[in-house]
């Protein structure tokens, strides 16, 4: 009987397989949806936090009337003041240091010998690669590095770290735009002002939740106010988890129920916020395997909901360090259904080199906006790739 | 950019065929795309090195070059190696002698330890234990909280003390665990830790010191199958750190290929097992070596797509449909039902993709997206009920109000008919007993996948392409058709049939369950 179950689940796909390919081979009459259209460049792209006019009201108490769901007396709970984004790269690149040194540090002992034989360049092949680069990316560097000492004949180890930085800088792509869109709309043809909207999307435990936590400190810090949407009504206690965040330094989280439609705490958070008039309102997903269809499907959903009161501007995706070279998959899946506008790489604390990010950048087009290095609730800062590389090859 | 281990082989062995012996070089050239591919696995490069060594030294040796197809020798070494390393000596949970048994689970953050604490509890509570679940992760926000609904969920007590957030103390909490266990008759503690990473000097010693308050049994290490190459590092650095007996691989439900799996087994020798697959409580399994296997190599992976099948299809359902098959009643509407039952399962294209024998239209089947599957729905939807009793009263102008309903054409009607017949046909056959082979995809050469047949089944396809009509399954179908004979005839089932470039698995082999 078994068998016969499966005889008839294959049958079926296969049917289902053929019929559909054969509307595909007749292709024309249904035009393919055309490719996501290189993300179009804010006209009024943000220069400068500050140029928000808006006073930094960090310690602003929710309002108790429009609360959609209990929340515990935030007033009680001491308000944490975080620190400044400025220089946090800065800070944290001992900590970067620590686990990614080790590749810049190798790639350099390996540049800077005398005789670049097979073996060696074999080597740094493989250096590239035990970082997660990925076959194809890593064999592509090894052969410009070839190349560029080839023809300027690198020897000092100086030179090669020179050689090298260039080289790492061109692979993570600085001219990317790597702001993050978080400041209010202004009204503007009747329309009244209105959040700016961050979603946080990602498969389980990459950390998103920590995540949208440390990014509602980064963004309080630099003087905007924030409304928080636990949009994660699947996990146990991940609304508990992000509320917690949110009342160390005072933002409101709009929640819903365990079980509760998504869409809906990330409808009510949107309009929360435009209420409170806040500038940015973020909400957390819960965390979906990008091989779900339903799931995915509904993440579409949460993010179309959210855009029924204006745009959502920032789909920030969270990928994992260690993650390997299922993160491309990863990221290609999820830009398809909610369009990612940026990365967020985190854990990057550990002994992960999160070399994913290169391909996913390459092939995308989207860039890593933050980098989460530790535990800590500061230690989530923008990602800059000038000193990401000095901080490699320190 | 990420093509299977299976297409890359095919493009190397092209170049083979009719040689019959390999050169040095060859083998050189083929140990390079099992190298790559296995990279491209995750397989961290420290697994990867000794693993190619060991296959070049079967390679060389006299039972390739004496083999009928070496190209297909040094697929079946590659999975051999595998099934041995990821195999190698399974073993069951220890129960310690005098209860209660203390199980540790440790693990990078977000790996999926307290999910997966609730899973072993659901699961030891079936086996008839009494489990206690410990929440000793104090470090996250509210990680208690959620052990402790996970612990509601499975019906399994929480003992938590502590309300975390970063207060209490975890080793006490795991030490005065064991009491309460004690106490209250529980024969199975599952201690669940914070995240940490490897290198994390002070959490590693914490980790070890709550190792030495509890005296576990068994120390879970839990490992996402995502990982990449840092698998090593991670593995070797908990191995250090506590010490672990076991690896629990994680998220399998996705599509990383996991060769996290081997790279741990490898560096520790700690086999794998368990596999956890999903967000329920019940998707939990020992772990499969030879599933692994193939699934590393990508391969196609049946025996996943069999079993999730299994669970989204009713029993009862099953049977009553295949009696409706003996009977050569099966309908449209029953279709429509199974094609409602198997988008539960996920994608079509992900579907398609685990049937082995698809990869030469990998590139197709990309295209297919499961819209597509609601205009199938759509035009059964606008039959009446006799119609899709009975196709066969399905006319000109019934087809023409069919394709104006579903707001198709119709050839597209026609086409689905005509596909729906062919395996109509094939089921009942089926139903009969036996396995024939299946309709054929355009282009794929269906399941039985000969090199022959696909070939052909292209140029039909190519054929009625160009001529813009439906493409008779005919070539394909009688190829197949007599495959199946063939295969019926020497006991073999079709999906060990030798002939394509290179072997199946021995799972397809097996596919035929015993009877």
């Amino acid at each position: 009987m078994e068998f016969l179950v499966i005889g008839i689940i294959i049958a079926a796909i296969a049917i289902i397989g053929a019929t559909a390919l054969f509307y595909r081979a007749r292709g024309s009459r249904r035009p393919v949806a055309p490719p996501p259209a290189a993300p179009p460049v804010p006209a009024k792209a943000e220069d400068s936090p500050a140029g928000t006019g808006e006073t930094a009201v960090a310690e602003r108490a929710p309002p108790a009337a429009a609360a959609p769901a209990p929340e515990a007396p935030a007033a009680e709970v001491e308000l944490e003041v975080p620190e400044p984004t400025a220089g946090r790269l800065v800070r944290l690149r001992s900590r970067l240091s620590r686990s990614q040194g080790t590749l810049g540090q190798g790639l350099l002992k390996l540049l800077s010998r005398d005789k670049l034989d097979e073996a060696t360049w074999e080597e740094i092949e493989d250096t590239l690669i035990a970082a997660d680069l990925g076959v194809g990316p890593a064999g592509e560097l090894v052969e410009r590095l070839r190349t560029h000492t080839r023809v300027q004949g690198a020897r000092t180890v100086d030179e090669a770290r020179a050689l090298l930085r260039e080289e790492l800088v061109a692979l993570i792509d600085p001219t990317l735009d790597r702001t993050l869109k978080v400041a209010k709309h202004p009204a503007a043809d009747g329309a009244p002002e209105r959040p700016a909207v961050a979603m946080v999307v990602g498969v389980n435990g990459t950390g998103k939740t920590t995540t949208t936590g440390k990014l509602a400190r980064v963004l309080i810090a630099d003087g905007y106010t924030v409304v928080l949407g636990a949009a994660d009504t699947f996990r146990a206690a991940a609304a508990d988890q992000l509320q917690t965040w949110g009342q160390r330094v005072g933002a409101y989280t709009v929640r819903g129920a365990e079980g509760a439609d998504p869409a809906s705490v990330a409808f009510e958070a949107v309009k929360e916020g435009t209420g409170m008039g806040v500038d940015t309102v973020l909400i957390d997903t819960a965390g979906r395997l990008h091989t779900k269809a339903g799931l995915m499907d509904e993440l579409g959903k949460v993010k179309r909901v959210a855009e029924k009161q204006g745009t959502v501007d920032e789909v920030l995706l969270v990928l994992d360090a260690t993650t390997g070279q299922n993160g491309l998959v990863q990221a290609r899946v999820f830009a398809e259904v909610v369009d990612i506008t940026g990365i967020v790489l985190t854990k990057l604390d550990g002994t992960a080199k999160g070399g994913i990010v290169v391909a996913v950048q390459k092939e995308l087009g989207v860039p890593v906006k933050l980098v989460g290095l530790g535990e800590g609730p500061d230690d989530l800062a923008p990602f800059d790739p000038e000193a990401f590389v000095d901080a490699l090859l320190q | 950019m990420f093509d299977t281990l299976s297409d890359r082989l095919a493009t190397t062995f092209k170049n083979l065929r009719g040689k019959g012996r390999l050169s040095p070089q060859d083998i050189d050239e083929t140990l390079r795309e099992i190298r790559r591919a296995l990279l491209e696995a995750d397989v961290s490069l420290e697994a990867v090195r000794p693993f190619i060594a060991a296959v070049r030294t079967r390679a060389e040796s006299a039972e390739v070059s004496k083999a009928l197809n070496p190209a297909q020798q040094i697929i079946k070494i590659v999975n051999e190696e595998l099934v041995g390393i990821l195999g190698g000596e399974t073993r069951r949970l220890r129960f310690a002698k005098n209860p209660p048994t203390v199980i540790l689970l440790a693990g990078l953050q977000g790996a999926g330890k307290t999910t997966l604490a609730g899973k072993l509890a659901y699961w030891l509570r079936s086996e008839g234990h009494t489990p206690v679940l410990v929440a000793a992760d104090l470090q996250r926000p509210n990680a208690v909280t959620q052990l402790q609904v996970v612990g509601d969920r499975a019906g399994v007590p929480v003992f938590a003390p502590e309300p975390g957030n970063g207060v209490g103390n975890p080793v006490k909490v795991a030490q005065d665990s064991i009491e309460f266990a004690k106490a209250k008759m529980h024969d199975v503690v599952i201690v669940d830790t914070a995240g940490r990473l490897g290198i994390d000097a002070e959490l590693m010693r914490q980790a070890a010191d709550i190792r030495d308050a509890v005296r576990p049994d068994e120390v879970l290490f839990v490992v996402d199958a995502m990982i990449g190459q840092d698998a090593v590092t991670t593995a070797q650095a908990f191995m250090d750190g506590v010490g672990f007996d076991g690896v629990v691989l994680t998220k399998l439900d996705g599509d990383a290929r996991g060769g996290a799996a081997l790279s741990v087994r490898q560096v520790t020798g700690k086999p794998v097992m368990f596999a956890s697959s999903g967000e329920k409580l019940e998707e939990f399994d020992v772990f499969h070596p030879e599933r692994m296997a193939s699934r590393i190599l990508d391969m196609g992976d049946m025996m996943t797509l069999i079993e999730q099948a299994e669970k989204a299809f009713d029993q009862a359902e099953a049977e009553k449909m295949a009696g409706k098959l003996a009977r050569n009643e099966f309908t449209l509407d029953d279709f429509l039902n199974q094609m409602e039952q198997l988008k539960k399962l996920g994608s079509m294209t992900k579907l398609l993709g685990m049937l082995p024998g698809v990869s030469g239209i990998k590139d197709q089947l990309k295209e297919i997206d499961d819209k597509d599957v609601n205009r199938i729905a759509a035009i059964i939807k606008s039959m009446t009920p006799g119609e899709r009793e009975d196709v066969k009263i399905i006319n000109g102008s019934r087809r023409q109000r069919i394709a104006r309903g579903s707001g198709t054409s119709v050839p597209e009607v026609n086409n689905l008919i005509e596909r729906f017949l062919e395996a109509k046909k094939m089921m009942s056959q089926m139903a009969k007993g036996g396995m024939p082979g299946m309709p054929g995809l355009p282009g794929a050469g269906g399941l039985g996948g000969t090199k022959r047949k696909s070939a052909k089944a292209k140029a039909a396809d190519k054929a009625s392409k160009s001529k813009g009509r439906s493409r008779s399954g005919n070539p394909a179908k009688a190829k197949a058709e007599e495959a199946a004979r063939q295969a019926r005839k020497d006991g073999n089932g079709p999906f060990g049939e030798d002939g394509g470039q290179f072997e199946l698995p021995d799972e397809f082999k097996n596919l035929l369950p015993p009877q």
